[in-house]
């Protein structure tokens, strides 16, 4: 057997974005190999899921429903995906570049021994298919190719590095129901989850980003970021001098060590623009810069750079905001 | 050129990475502030620091002295202020290091070593700078003590150090005066620091005033001999005068690099005006003569090492040069920053107020060449 | 408690990357470094060592050159280093890293291991995924905290949205993010003491790696070419009052910019 599975992670009885994404990337790898796409959903009680993951281009809707699987673990879903790529044998096998999908993609990688490419912005369909991905800060990019005989090629997709095709409404997959085998010890016990949910948009899915850095100058700072950030729909990101000042908890962080974000719209304020911090920000479409200093290094990367006091621009650029937004 | 050890590369790459993550960051704020940066005194004293000041036996690090001032010139570069309470530790410990007895060493050393002791060169007097001769501090042997009498200005961390290393006249019976050094401490009853100096440059580093009244010091405190005050005034300033050197090294390097990231970006008349000859001959300045600091810094540090008796020479020489081209580069990168070189949003302008003190301080440049031409002299006679 | 980490050595963060004529990154004149998210798991490392007692061993693969991440770890208080240097395992994937790395653990045996969750250049992130299934061993990754006790490790895992506490039992994997442990800065005196900590080497014969198994005649995956990332085209300052500029760069986003 073969084809293009996509691993649709859920959360809330939600798809993110990314889960579409990579439907629609993975119609185009089914389309250059002449194979058929699936998706492939593990959890308890949530076959009901299955119905939109057809409409957004899978034939067929692999679900996989174990107690076991209610919450995530490494264990119980490495065993559970690599039982079913032991009897379907994919040709690719797509995660979300998200907490879950970097968890267990390597694992089931090394247990199906085959390769795995970590973190996709693109797929490249030149003779072999080709997985091109950030690397060295995002200074470079590698684009890599699995060995004939290795499958399936297993890839994380970063979010919002590709297009979601328009859904068909009505459009069905083929429901095809597996049982869980022998899910082993679950060695990792999950004693809490901590969601930081801030109430606003995932800084990885937020289509506007307003960040601050050391030139906010602490929480007050951040408050006039928010309230930007309200106007705009966006999520509040920072630098990592930021966070290391605790004026914002470390989830926040955006750049290398922190989140990759892509937004319409990034929006910089008092942020100098050290290298690990553009590692992040770099497939922003627009970014705004707003720093005190003519020469910090944000500035060679802004698209729009004001040299002012970000405690003077933002309620201005609040204001001018909401007036867009709502002339729209 | 020295070529650093393993070790030493480590050393200097660990301060590069305090530099950039610790002391440029406070660097501004300290100058604004004017106090001693006792937080980045304990990350210095945390890293050791100022072990590598000191021998093994001592608990320092047994590094060289090219390390020693390599890594003062990259502490000067992005904080002058904070380079000084590292020199000084050199320069108020020199007179123990050199003509201490092991007694004295065992006491003061390690905990200098540590950081958690400071010691201050007191030398200067109101009426006595260039002219030692006319110190007119003095001490008369009372019993087995000494009795201290006089004051001091411009002491570098006068207010914030443990030991003092004082300079002052033994009155003998016969009526003799004898320049003398004593090891004395803090808690010494009649030694009263005085105010702080509000300085033109070097904010952070703090600059103080010492009255001695009726200070009772044991004989034990004697650095050297009675009457040894000369040698050790001198032979503690070489190394000062290299620590110098390399602070002033440290500034050109800071203009150097300010002023050609500055230059490249500022556009006037259509193009980055790094691309005017203007800039460019001030630029190419101060890469020669931080080029120049350089070898004539590894060149003394040579011959510290080798115990040369040439040192004294080439150490003025050395601080002569380094200290003039700091001058002239800060003030060329002030001039190449324009109107914003003037303001203190920028780092060049405190460059510029720092880099005054160098020609001034131990030793003024024309002492120097004095020093240089009596050496000069010397060799014709012979 | 004897703890390995797994350490890497990796360019300079702020290196300026370039390719050769025949289309690799050129290494030439870029200074080498340990890699920050192996640091992040070195410091840990040590402070479990100086709360509990016991040894940090360094475990790198690599040539003579890697020696330096090692001794970066020694002078920050680790106690020994491995590397494992064999000419066979040039151009290998990271199934031939982790085979090594996990022949490596097995020989060291220890009681918890630690690396970084992922690497700054290549940032593969799954080698220390990989060692795990390799060696059967539990596997937390991207860990922001650690507590241990009774053998077991309490590991505070981040997700994308909030953070996830995770019980393992010891001996087990535990892959650092930046926030586990801020990496001290090597004093003088670790410094001047790493120089007597021993650095083993290793061959892959030592741990009992079949040479054809690693290398790059085994890889599953490679690279096929490097491109380097455009810069994005200069941007502009937009001068003015700062009322009117505001407003100006507002506009801007909808009548040019289009992204709003």
């Amino acid at each position: 057997m073969a084809g293009i599975w996509v691993f649709a992670d859920h959360k809330d009885g939600a798809f993110r974005r990314v889960i579409f994404e990579m439907l629609s990337e993975g119609k185009k790898i089914a389309d250059f190999l002449g194979e058929e796409l699936s998706a492939v959903i593990l959890g308890n009680n949530v076959e009901s899921l299955a119905p939109q993951l057809g409409e957004y281009g899978a034939e067929k809707v692999i679900v996989l429903e174990d107690a076991k699987l209610a919450s995530y673990t490494t264990d119980a879903y490495s065993a559970a995906l690599t039982s079913l790529i032991q009897k379907h044998q994919p040709t690719v096998l797509l995660f979300p570049n998200s907490s879950t999908g970097l968890d267990v993609a390597p694992v089931v990688a090394q247990k199906v021994n085959t390769g795995f490419v970590a973190d996709v912005t693109e797929i490249v369909y030149e003779g072999k298919l080709q997985f091109k991905r950030p690397v060295y800060a995002g200074k470079a990019y590698a684009s890599i190719a699995f060995a004939d005989a290795t499958r399936p090629m297993i890839a994380t997709i970063r979010p919002k590095a590709m297009d979601v095709a328009d859904p068909q409404a009505g459009k069905t997959a083929a429901i095809i129901k597996e049982t869980a085998g022998d899910f082993g010890d679950i060695r990792q016990i999950v004693k809490d989850v901590i969601r930081k949910a801030s109430g606003r948009v995932e800084l990885t899915e937020a289509d506007v980003v307003v960040s601050g850095g050391r030139g906010a100058k602490g929480a007050d700072g951040f408050k006039l970021l928010e309230t930007l950030a309200d106007v705009l729909g966006a999520a509040v990101g920072a630098s990592r001098a930021a966070v290391d000042e605790g004026w914002i908890d470390n989830q926040f962080q955006v750049g290398q060590t922190g989140k990759v974000v892509a937004p319409q719209l990034y929006i910089a304020c008092g942020i100098s623009g050290a290298i690990q911090h553009l590692a992040g920000i770099g497939a922003s479409k627009c970014i705004i810069a707003v720093n005190r200093d003519p020469e910090a290094e944000i500035f060679k990367t802004a698209d729009y750079g004001i040299v002012a006091d970000l405690f003077e621009v933002l309620p201005i650029m609040t204001e001018e905001f909401k007036k867009l937004v709502a002339s729209a | 050129m020295y070529q650093f050890n393993e070790e030493e590369q480590m050393i200097l790459s660990m301060v590069d990475d305090i530099c950039t993550d610790i002391i440029m960051p406070r660097a501004q704020e300290i100058d604004i502030q004017d106090e001693f940066p006792w937080d980045i005194h304990q990350v210095l004293a945390e890293q050791g620091i100022f072990s590598l000041c000191f021998a093994e036996e001592y608990g320092g690090a047994g590094v060289g002295l090219h390390c020693w001032l390599k890594m003062m010139e990259k502490i000067a570069a992005v904080s002058c202020a904070v380079s000084m309470m590292i020199a000084n530790v050199s320069l108020g410990s020199a007179p123990v290091v050199l003509f201490g007895n092991e007694e004295q060493k065992q006491k003061v050393l390690p905990e200098l070593a540590s950081g958690e002791a400071q010691i201050a060169f007191g030398l200067t007097e109101p009426n006595a700078g260039s002219d030692i001769g006319g110190i007119t501090t003095t001490a008369v042997k009372k019993g087995d003590k000494y009795v201290i009498n006089g004051n001091k200005v411009f002491i570098t961390s006068g207010s914030v150090s443990k030991y003092f290393s004082i300079f002052a006249k033994v009155i003998g019976e016969d009526g003799s005066r004898k320049l003398s050094c004593f090891l004395a401490e803090k808690d010494m009853p009649g030694l009263v620091i005085g105010r702080n100096e509000e300085k033109m440059g070097l904010h952070g580093s703090v600059t103080t005033q010492l009255f001695f009244e009726n200070l009772e010091v044991p004989e034990s405190a004697i650095i050297g001999q009675i009457g040894d005050g000369y040698k050790i005034v001198f032979q503690s300033l070489n190394k000062g005068r290299l620590n110098n050197g390399a602070q002033a090294t440290g500034l050109v390097q800071a203009a150097l690099k300010d002023a050609t990231i500055y230059a490249k970006g500022r556009v006037q008349f259509g193009n980055p005006i790094s691309e005017f000859q203007a800039i460019q001959f001030m630029i190419a300045d101060m890469e020669i003569g931080l080029q120049t600091c350089h070898l004539m810094l590894d060149n003394a540090a040579t011959l510290f090492e080798q115990k040369s008796p040439d040192l004294m020479k080439y150490a003025s020489a050395t601080k002569v040069v380094c200290s003039d081209m700091a001058n002239k580069a800060t003030a060329d990168a002030v001039q190449i920053f324009g109107g914003y070189g003037y303001c203190k949003e920028y780092p060049v302008e405190r460059y510029f107020r720092d880099s005054k003190i160098f020609p001034i301080f131990e030793g003024s440049n024309q002492i120097q060449r004095g020093i240089i031409a009596k050496a000069v002299y010397k060799e014709y006679n012979e | 408690m004897k703890i390995v980490v797994c350490a890497k050595q990796t360019f300079d963060t702020e290196a300026v990357i370039a390719l050769t004529a025949d289309g690799q990154v050129n290494a030439t004149g870029i200074t080498l470094i340990i890699d920050p998210y192996s640091e992040f798991a070195v410091e840990q490392a040590i402070q479990m060592k100086e709360k509990d007692g016991g040894e940090v061993i360094v475990l790198t693969i690599g040539n003579a050159g890697a020696q330096s991440a090692i001794r970066h770890a020694l002078a920050m208080g680790a106690d020994s280093g491995v590397l494992v240097d064999d000419p066979a395992i040039a151009g290998g994937d990271s199934l031939a890293t982790a085979l090594i790395l996990a022949k490596a653990l097995e020989k060291l045996n220890p009681d918890i291991i630690l690396g970084g969750f992922k690497s700054s250049d290549i940032a593969g992130a799954q080698v220390l995924p990989r060692v795990s299934s390799i060696l059967n061993l539990p596997n937390v990754n991207v860990a922001t905290h650690l507590e241990w006790a009774d053998g077991k490790a309490q590991v505070t895992r981040e997700l994308d949205d909030g953070v996830e506490i995770i019980e393992v039992a010891l001996p087990a994997i535990i892959g650092a993010q930046q926030g586990l442990a801020e990496p001290r800065y090597p004093s003088v005196k670790g410094i001047m003491q790493s120089k007597k900590k021993p650095i083993n080497t290793w061959t892959l014969a030592d741990i009992g790696v079949d040479a054809g198994a690693v290398g790059a005649g085994a890889a599953k995956t490679k690279v096929v070419q490097y491109t380097l990332k455009e810069a994005r085209k200069g941007g502009r300052i937009i001068e003015g009052e700062v009322p009117d500029v505001t407003k100006e760069v507002v506009q801007l986003t909808r009548t040019e910019a289009k992204v709003i």
